[in-house]
């Protein structure tokens, strides 16, 4: 390691590569390659054609520009589409014949794969680069009739649910990136609740990008039937590279009748160095759609890393009384950048949508809050609140909220709510001449922040979140 | 239990604010400090309580801490403010998301911890904050409200000394929490801080004017001009400059 990587990764303490033999396709991307990721996956034609279309399409698309964020054009031809473990080869194996280099590095991360070690009340599906590395709490899972699984996994044991959910959301010709992930998609979960069951413990999927000039895309797939819910947590790291890695997923989530789907995530991707070297590149398409009458979906995201975040996580409100819920802390720090919000379309009668919004920019970070709420004419009784604000740190980065409100029913009520602070030196001064070390006085600060946020996450995210946020922001303050 | 001597400070890449001040303050005493605008007395007041800001460069400051002279300059702020040094600012900062009971908590807790005091749970905590309220006359709308923000000019002076109350200080510098207090909430903070001056701890006023003084009699008066301490008296000190400016005082100096 050179002696500025090193460097680096003390700060990103996810830094760290893992040495394994990878079996990896070729650069670039062609109708082969879509074919290949499909081959080496072994999966049903259906599945082959989905991609092969959705790379169709690809093809005639213009990358999209309007976001608030600068970066030179992508080389997808520069890209490998698909690395996988050597030992992982062979398709899903038990946890048991995981090769242990590869449970290390896991364990490194805070996430324990184990019996002995893993996280009680939680079952992790641990995906390392294009594949699923293993699903912990299979028995209790399939006790309750829950289905937990990697996508790969998924497609072969229940191909019927995947060809009647998969691209429902968001359809492999909704945009560039969607249509991207949708030809070469990796790996990623899938999470099915049957009727009326409430999934006793999280399911969360642990992404770790380690292969070097590889791009992730994930699929991600979440059910709940009438009755069912769950609540689905999401974390990923990779390796402090100089190059930017391309990290385009999707995840769809689908609600019944009175089904409730949380989705929270804890993204700290390497964000890049002080000079903006580096870093993930996150565009994400996530969409869930409230199917069912009275169903909910609550999407809780605390983004901290990625050189780029251009992502949505959105809800359509189809069913009567449905409700949509986006809780949302992105900071910046460094040279990142981040434009980030939500869509809230309000289909079905009565429905409710919330959404709260923290961004920090620190350091010449550019922080850009940007949603849509959207009234169709039969959203009788609807309603939506909105709060974004944003905390300044230091006088080089930017803050900017595009709110856009498109209102189709006058019985509608928006509201909404925008504030900007700044984290002051005065302020870190007064609570330390009151007590409180450095580190206290910031935790309150941004706890104080985002606390309507970080009560949304179950309590050891939270915690973790607020951990995270605060090294984050030590060297930024003051 | 504290002792100044020869301090000089500036503002990093400024020019000297305080150019060579000795001042020796014991426990059960009340000193005020007055001076004109721009004298220094924020700055004295701020470098004693480890505002990074200032650079020292000179003198020396030694507080007492379980009766050992230890060197204040050498600690961090927090570390300042959990031996006992409590500054009442001139302009208290607004800190908008945090509210006032979380935040003394969290002070309060903060003290204890690092002086080996077991901290209180927020039943027990609450009470105390409900007698120190009443000492203030402030009542419970305050406590769920961001810090500061908002506040009125004398509501965030009253805020400082709630805070004062509450935590306890040995040593309490108080930077003109007279100035934007109206009569009656003048009269109900001086009585407050009088109550909270015991023959353990010490108090140091900076003010401009005699009101404050006449319900707390200071013992030791100073005049402070141009970064020094130029006159040192008792309580009819603080009378003459009223009377008659600082004009007379300098030209004596
Ligand atoms: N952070 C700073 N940056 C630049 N100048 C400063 C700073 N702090 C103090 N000064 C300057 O130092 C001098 C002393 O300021 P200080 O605030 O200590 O005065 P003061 O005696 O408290 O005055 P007042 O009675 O008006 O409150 C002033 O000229 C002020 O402009
Ligand atoms: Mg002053």
């Amino acid at each position: 390691m050179t002696d500025a990587l090193a460097e680096r990764s003390k700060e990103y303490k996810y830094g760290f590569v893992t040495d394994v033999e990878m079996d990896k396709l070729p650069k670039g991307l062609n109708e082969g390659i879509v074919r290949a990721i499909s081959a080496r996956k072994k999966e049903p034609d259906f599945l082959l054609q989905f991609r092969l279309d959705a790379f169709k399409w690809w093809q005639e698309q213009e990358p999209p520009a309007w976001a608030h964020v600068e970066f030179p054009p992508i080389d997808f031809q520069d890209i490998h589409y698909y690395a996988a473990p050597k030992s992982m080869s062979d398709g899903p194996q038990s946890l048991d014949d995981v090769d242990p280099e590869l449970l290390k590095t896991f364990d490194r991360l805070g996430v324990p794969l184990h019996e002995r070690e893993r996280l009680a009340g939680v079952a992790v599906d641990a995906v390392f680069d294009s594949v699923s590395v293993g699903t912990t709490h299979q028995d209790l899972l399939n006790e309750m009739g829950v289905i937990f699984c990697s996508f790969s996994e998924a497609a072969h044991k229940h191909p019927e649910l995947i060809k009647r959910y998969l691209g429902t959301v968001v359809p492999p010709h909704d945009n560039f990136y969607a249509a991207l992930n949708s030809a070469v998609f990796s790996d990623g979960s899938f999470v099915f609740v049957p009727k009326g069951v409430k999934c006793p413990i999280d399911l969360s999927t642990y992404f770790r990008i380690n292969a070097s000039n590889t791009g992730q895309f994930e699929r991600t797939l979440i059910v709940c039937e009438e009755g069912a819910s769950v609540s689905y947590v999401e974390g990923c790291t990779a390796p402090s590279r100089d190059e930017n890695q391309l990290h385009a997923a999707i995840v769809e989530l689908i609600a019944l009748d009175d089904a409730s789907i949380k989705y929270s995530t804890v993204q700290n991707w390497y964000g890049g160095d002080a000079e903006g070297r580096g870093g993930i590149y996150n565009f994400v398409v996530k969409r869930g759609r409230c199917e069912g009458r009275r169903s909910k979906i609550s999407w809780t995201q605390v983004e901290a890393g990625s050189a780029i975040t251009w992502k949505y996580p959105s809800v359509i409100l189809k069913g009567d009384d449905s409700v949509g819920e986006f809780y949302s802390v992105a900071l910046t720090n460094n040279k990142m950048q981040a434009d980030t919000g939500t869509k809230m379309i309000h289909i079905g009668k009565n429905t409710k949508s919330t959404i709260i919004s923290k961004g920090i920019s620190c350091d010449q970070s550019r922080n850009s809050y940007r949603g849509l709420v959207r009234m169709t004419p039969g959203a009788t009784g609807a309603r939506n609140y909105s709060q974004c604000d944003s905390m300044l740190v230091g006088d080089q980065c930017e803050a900017n909220t595009f709110p856009y409100l498109e209102i189709h029913n006058q019985s509608a009520i928006v509201e909404h709510e925008a504030t900007t602070s700044r984290i002051s030196g005065d302020q870190l001064f007064y609570l330390q001449s009151r007590g409180l070390d450095s580190e206290a006085a910031i935790s309150l600060l941004v706890n104080g922040f985002c606390k309507e946020v970080f009560k949304t996450l179950p309590l050891e995210f939270s915690v973790e979140a607020v951990k995270l946020l605060e090294m984050k922001l030590e060297d930024s303050v003051g | 239990m504290l002792k100044i001597r020869n301090l000089r400070a500036k503002v990093v890449d400024g020019p000297d604010i305080l150019k060579g001040i000795d001042l020796d303050v014991n426990a059960g005493e009340i000193h005020a400090v007055m001076g004109p605008n721009g004298s220094g007395k924020s700055t004295l007041s701020r470098v004693l309580a480890g505002h990074p800001d200032y650079e020292v460069t000179g003198g020396t400051v030694e507080f007492e801490i379980n009766r050992e002279p230890k060197d204040l300059l050498a600690m961090e702020a927090h570390e300042r403010a959990c031996a006992g040094v409590f500054l009442a600012f001139q302009y208290p900062t607004e800190i908008p998301g945090v509210s006032n009971s979380v935040f003394l908590r969290a002070a309060f807790n903060a003290i204890c911890r690092a002086q080996g005091v077991p901290s209180v749970d927020a039943f027990d905590f609450r009470a105390l904050l409900t007698e120190k309220l009443a000492l203030i006359g402030m009542d419970d709308s305050y406590l769920e409200r961001p810090v500061n923000l908002d506040f009125s000019g004398g509501e965030k002076k009253r805020n400082e000394i709630l805070q004062m109350a509450v935590l306890a200080p040995r040593l309490a510098i108080l930077d003109e929490t007279d100035s934007g207090l109206d009569v009656d909430s003048l009269r109900i903070v001086a009585e407050g801080v009088k109550s909270l001056c015991t023959p353990h701890n010490a108090t140091l006023m900076i003010t401009h004017y005699q009101r404050m003084l006449e319900y707390i009699t200071p013992d030791i008066v100073h005049v402070l001009m141009d970064g020094r301490i130029v006159r040192t008296g008792d309580h009819t000190l603080a009378k003459a400059v009223e009377t008659r400016g600082y004009d007379w005082v300098r030209d004596e100096a």
